[in-house]
């Protein structure tokens, strides 16, 4: 047959059973969503279900870390010494590890007590006793034979190389945290080789440290591990098994916020020696990637490339939660599981996410529980959540719909444009100075600026103490009266004629200098991927009403860093994240000898803000205690800086989380990333919920189909017409 | 054949080396190792004694090219390019930044990637080729002039459209896939869909209109006409005759893509969440993980050489005229 009369029927038929089967197929609508993408587990434990995002941790190892995206694990796995009351405001710290709080003796030069207040005072020491039901999770470095002796040590790498996985060990043991396992811990922060950022802060403080440091970095390394058992620091003693002592220099109360860190977090030697097999690093089976804890979660994955799953401690010590908290945290429900044993979720599984949408979708699906772990709503996507109402930020309502709820979390944080003290324009402390500078203040919208560029996410600081740590003041008493005046019972911006006046008073009428006559221009210096255009123009019209023209100078991290330690910058943006709760760690931002240019180091007063009368007074405020007397000498280095106008403008960053509605406990932190072992779940209504949010919708496949078929089918019909045609025209 | 593939082999040794230099060159121009360190180490604390225990640890406190320092070979071997650099040679790819060890992520993260490219590149392929063949067949006329406006505009979008909008109406809007995700051990297929789907539509326009033009050329040729004149039905004039006479510029551009299959997409695996090589890349190089992204270059750049040998070979399968000598 030629091939111009073949019968091409069959297609059709063909046509006909592909969408019988297709409908077939679509019939199961009404069932489990399709696009739940959380693997559901065989067992009934309770899990959560969250994010990393937007990228997997670099290091779990409590000695190098130094990342809150890191700390989100490190502090469910490791229980330092100190840790924090999870409701309580302003923030209080409380024993973890420990039984309680370290018994402080004062000692002078020759070792003997001392009262606290005498002037003899040369070392602080601590005493910690640790908790007698502080246990290890059950893990392989603590497995034994029958001998007692360690199950997993190999002679070389081919031996243990049937184990890629702390999993693929079948055997597993746990002991009590004993007090040299803290001891050991800190030991390992002076290891050059180790690199914790701690390293230099701490060896400024503990006793014998730097000493040591300097020994490991000249000790001949044995192949495999270095026993730090063998090396002796003089500022740390094993009393008995459970109680140790670490000695400072001088007073440093501030110190035992420093306990409430994970660098403080105990390794057992075994575990150490137990990363250390041969061929153990090849294979990810390391410190930095398994940590070993006696927290109340345990890692049972570690895959940073897609996902980390946390499981429940079995050997986690009996632990309870809060029965108060602050006002008003009953009404919200905080206090409702008072009480009850901890932690209530059994399983945390954290998705890498590293992109916005996905994230989002998922959250808004029902299969994320939460928003997110450690960035909050900043970004795009998120900003579409909220709207600016009236009493500020408000969910929108879709989000009301889905019985959202909103966690704001101010944290601990201060974002600010710094002037650089010793410019030639804008520094100085001639009162002319001062005043130029609180014009370009008072012009500085920061109220407006937040609003516009971060959906009114954020406060604007009247001084450099966030909320929540001692010295920030609220109300009348609070507000810096060089920008703002007291209105109607809240903060009013002086007016931009204000701003002129003092600009004129400062040299510079209309904005241009009253001698040369040229226009006043200022130069900021800010991070390439901080300022947009949008907020470049924002502030060329906000300075430009001044009659101020603004230069700006994007410039990378690292170029930005290099322009900072040389002073080479005229208005600068930073930001500072604290590491514990206490007006010193914000008003040493200010202290002279810390200016990069006087100590030639990485220091954090990068206004080179140099005032005899702060520094003496930071002096005294860094070893006095909490009191009366404190808050004072507080009070006036705040006026100081009020006064000598240092920055620019200054924010305190806001973050909103969001949670489903299914999520219990959900207070932020703004300090300490403990808080897993408080969340509850309520995994009834998380199920059906994703089922009622999440059924397909099924039409666009039949559309699909119906648009494949109507692009082919005149194809078809083309193509028949086409075979069956003869010379003189188609076959009838 | 085996001559010419050895001394192709061969010819790869010092384009490698020139692409290791080139690569170094530009990072270390972009970043000191003080950069580097900073990067790593974060933004507190940055002690200049801090860097300098990075750069010992990590090994990046030696000269860049010659350690004056040293004497003999020494002074070649003991700096930064010798061992960051030549020991890749010897598929020594050490460790990133943060401490892992690349070889096991490398081997570990390729197969998702190549979960998402295959099937791409696959379906992809025969997509484009039985489109093109389509509008061929009807060359000259309206749907032809349609389909090339339809293929244009197609090329026009941009690719994170695809992916953004894909995203966007069928996992959001419809909720018939997840939007991002990928576990090998729990239901994979579901994952790739959208990408693999969002892969091969976004590809259409560019691929179609290429391979349109080329079957259009042998569309008009005398053997063609034979083939007609002798009763072939336009299917088997298409797939008999134009396809394999039009493929030796299609193997050009496909085939030395095959082995780098391997290496992922930047984009598609960041959106979609998939744990493969390209977002591993593209990870590495926003962390300034240069261990990481002097390796991936290195694989980057043996795959594509082993896809032009793979291509010159194919070519001898293609037309039989074709000797490699």
């Amino acid at each position: 047959m030629p091939t111009a009369y073949r019968d091409n029927s069959g297609f059709t038929k063909h046509l006909g059973v592909a969408l019988l089967l297709l409908s077939t197929a679509l019939a199961g609508c009404g069932g489990p969503p399709w696009n739940d993408p959380n693997p559901s587990f065989e067992d009934d434990l309770l899990t959560y279900n969250s994010v990393m995002s937007p990228a997997p941790p670099k290091h779990l190892d409590p000695a190098t870390s130094y990342a809150s995206d890191e700390s989100l694990f490190l502090f469910q796995i490791y229980e330092p010494p100190m840790g924090y009351h999870f409701l309580k405001r302003p923030y209080e710290l409380e024993p973890l590890g420990v039984e309680d709080f370290p018994q402080v003796t004062y000692l002078d030069a020759d070792g003997a007590e001392v009262a606290e207040d005498d002037p003899a005072v040369a070392y602080t020491r601590y005493t910690l006793t640790v908790r007698e039901d502080e246990r290890y999770q059950p893990h392989p470095a603590f497995a034994v034979d029958d001998a007692g002796q360690p199950l997993y040590l190999f002679d070389d790498a081919a031996e243990g190389s049937r184990f890629s996985q702390i999993t693929d060990f079948p055997e597993t043991g746990d002991r009590p945290v004993r007090a040299n396992d803290y001891v050991y811990a800190i030991k390992r922060l002076a290891d050059p080789l180790i690199g914790s950022p701690m390293l230099g802060f701490m060896a400024q403080h503990i006793v014998g440290m730097a000493e040591l440091s300097e020994q490991l970095a000249e000790v001949e390394r044995p192949e495999g591990w270095l026993d730090l058992d063998d090396f002796a620091m003089e500022g740390l003693e094993v009393v008995d098994e459970r109680t140790f002592t670490i000695t400072i220099n001088g007073r440093y109360p501030q110190f035992v916020y420093w306990l409430a860190m994970h660098f403080f977090s105990p390794i057992a030697p075994e575990v150490d020696r137990f990363y250390h097999n041969p061929g153990f690093a090849d294979r990810n089976l390391t410190l930095d990637w398994w940590p070993v804890g006696s927290g109340p979660y345990m890692m049972v994955k570690n895959d940073p490339n897609s996902e980390i799953i946390l499981e429940r401690n079995p050997n986690f010590r009996e632990d309870y939660y809060p029965d108060e908290g602050e006002p008003g945290d009953a009404e919200k429900g905080l206090l409702d599981d008072a009480g009850k044993r901890l932690p209530f979720i059994d399983r945390a599984v954290f998705r890498l996410e590293k992109e916005v949408l996905p994230l989002w979708t998922k959250f808004l699906q029902g299969y994320y529980d939460r928003s997110g772990e450690v960035h909050g709503n900043t970004n795009g996507v998120f900003d579409q959540a909220f709207v600016v109402g009236p009493d500020g930020v408000e969910m929108s309502a879709e989000l009301a719909d889905h019985d959202i709820t909103m966690s704001p979390d101010v944290k601990p944080a201060i974002y600010y444009y710094g002037f650089n003290m010793r410019d030639p324009v804008v520094g100085g402390y001639t009162e002319e100075r001062r005043k130029l500078r609180q014009a370009l203040q008072i012009a500085f919208n920061t109220e407006e600026y937040i609003n516009i560029f971060y959906k009114g996410n954020g406060i604007a600081a009247q001084n450099p103490i966030p909320p929540g740590i001692p010295g920030h003041l609220e109300g009348e008493q609070g507000i810096n009266p060089y920008v703002y005046d007291w209105v109607d019972g809240e903060p009013v911006r002086k007016s931009l004629d204000h701003a002129r006046k003092l600009l004129a008073e400062a040299g510079y009428p209309n904005g241009r200098d009253a001698r040369t006559g040229e226009p006043l221009k200022i130069f900021i210096d800010v991070q390439s991927q901080a300022i947009s255009n949008t907020s470049m123009n924002w502030m060329d019209r906000i300075f430009g009403e001044l009659g101020v023209q603004v230069e700006y100078r994007p410039a990378d991290w690292n170029r930005t860093r290099e322009k900072l330690l040389t002073g080479n910058t005229q208005i600068y943006s930073h930001g500072w994240l604290a590491d514990y709760p206490d007006p010193e760690n914000f008003l040493f931002l200010l202290y002279g000898p810390e200016s990069p240019l006087i100590c030639e180091c990485d220091g954090a007063n990068n206004s080179s803000y140099d005032n005899p009368e702060y520094d003496e007074l930071f002096r005294q405020v860094r070893v006095l205690p909490p009191g009366p007397e404190r808050d004072k000498l507080v009070a006036r280095m705040v006026e100081l800086f009020r006064r000598d106008a240092v920055w620019l403008f200054a924010y305190y960053p806001k973050d909103i989380y969001l949670n489903n509605s299914w999520v219990d406990n959900t207070k932020r932190h703004g300090i300490w990333k403990g808080t897993l072992k408080y969340l509850n779940i309520d995994a009834e209504q998380r199920a059906r919920k994703q089922v009622e949010w999440n059924q397909p919708v099924t039409w666009p496949l039949y559309a699909g189909a119906a648009l494949v078929i109507a692009l082919l089918l005149p194809g078809v019909i083309a193509y028949r017409r086409r075979q069956n045609a003869t010379a003189r025209g188609p076959v009838e | 054949m085996f001559a010419y593939i050895v001394r192709r082999l061969l010819y790869a040794i010092p384009i490698l080396i020139g692409v290791n230099l080139l690569t170094f060159t530009l990072f270390f121009v972009v970043n000191s190792p003080d950069d580097m360190a900073v990067s790593q180490l974060g933004e507190k604390y940055v002690t200049p004694e801090a860097i300098d225990a990075w750069k010992r640890k990590n090994g990046y406190d030696k000269p860049l090219f010659v350690n004056a320092e040293a004497t003999g070979a020494g002074a070649f071997t003991d700096t930064i390019f010798f061992t960051k650099s030549l020991k890749l040679f010897a598929f020594d790819f050490g460790r990133s930044e943060s401490g892992r060890d690349i070889t096991t992520d490398v081997s570990t993260r390729m197969w998702p990637s190549l979960a998402v490219a295959l099937p791409s590149f696959v379906i992809g392929i025969w997509v484009n080729i039985c489109v093109a063949l389509m509008v061929v067949m009807f060359r000259a006329t309206a749907l032809d002039r349609w389909a090339v406006f339809v293929f244009v505009a197609l090329m026009s979008i941009s690719y994170l459209f695809y992916i953004i909008g894909g995203q966007y109406l069928v996992a959001k809007s419809w909720m018939l896939v997840p939007i991002s995700g990928y576990d090998p051990e729990f239901q994979p297929w579901k994952f790739l869909i959208l990408p693999v789907l969002v892969s091969v539509i976004s590809g259409i326009g560019s691929g179609a209109r290429w391979y349109r033009t080329l079957f259009l050329e042998e569309a008009g040729q005398d053997y063609v006409r034979t083939a007609r004149a002798k009763g072939a039905s336009e299917i088997s004039i298409l797939f008999k005759h134009i396809l394999p006479n039009a493929l030796i510029p299609i193997l050009t551009g496909v085939v030395v893509l095959i082995p780098t299959l391997f290496m992922g997409s930047l984009l598609i695996e960041s959106f979609f969440g998939i744990p493969g090589l390209g977002s591993y890349m593209l990870d590495a190089i926003r962390s300034q993980d240069f261990a990481i992204v002097r390796s991936m270059v290195f694989i980057g750049s043996i795959l594509y050489i082993i896809g032009l040998i793979l291509t010159d070979i194919s070519y001898t399968w293609a037309d039989p005229r074709v000797r490699l000598s």
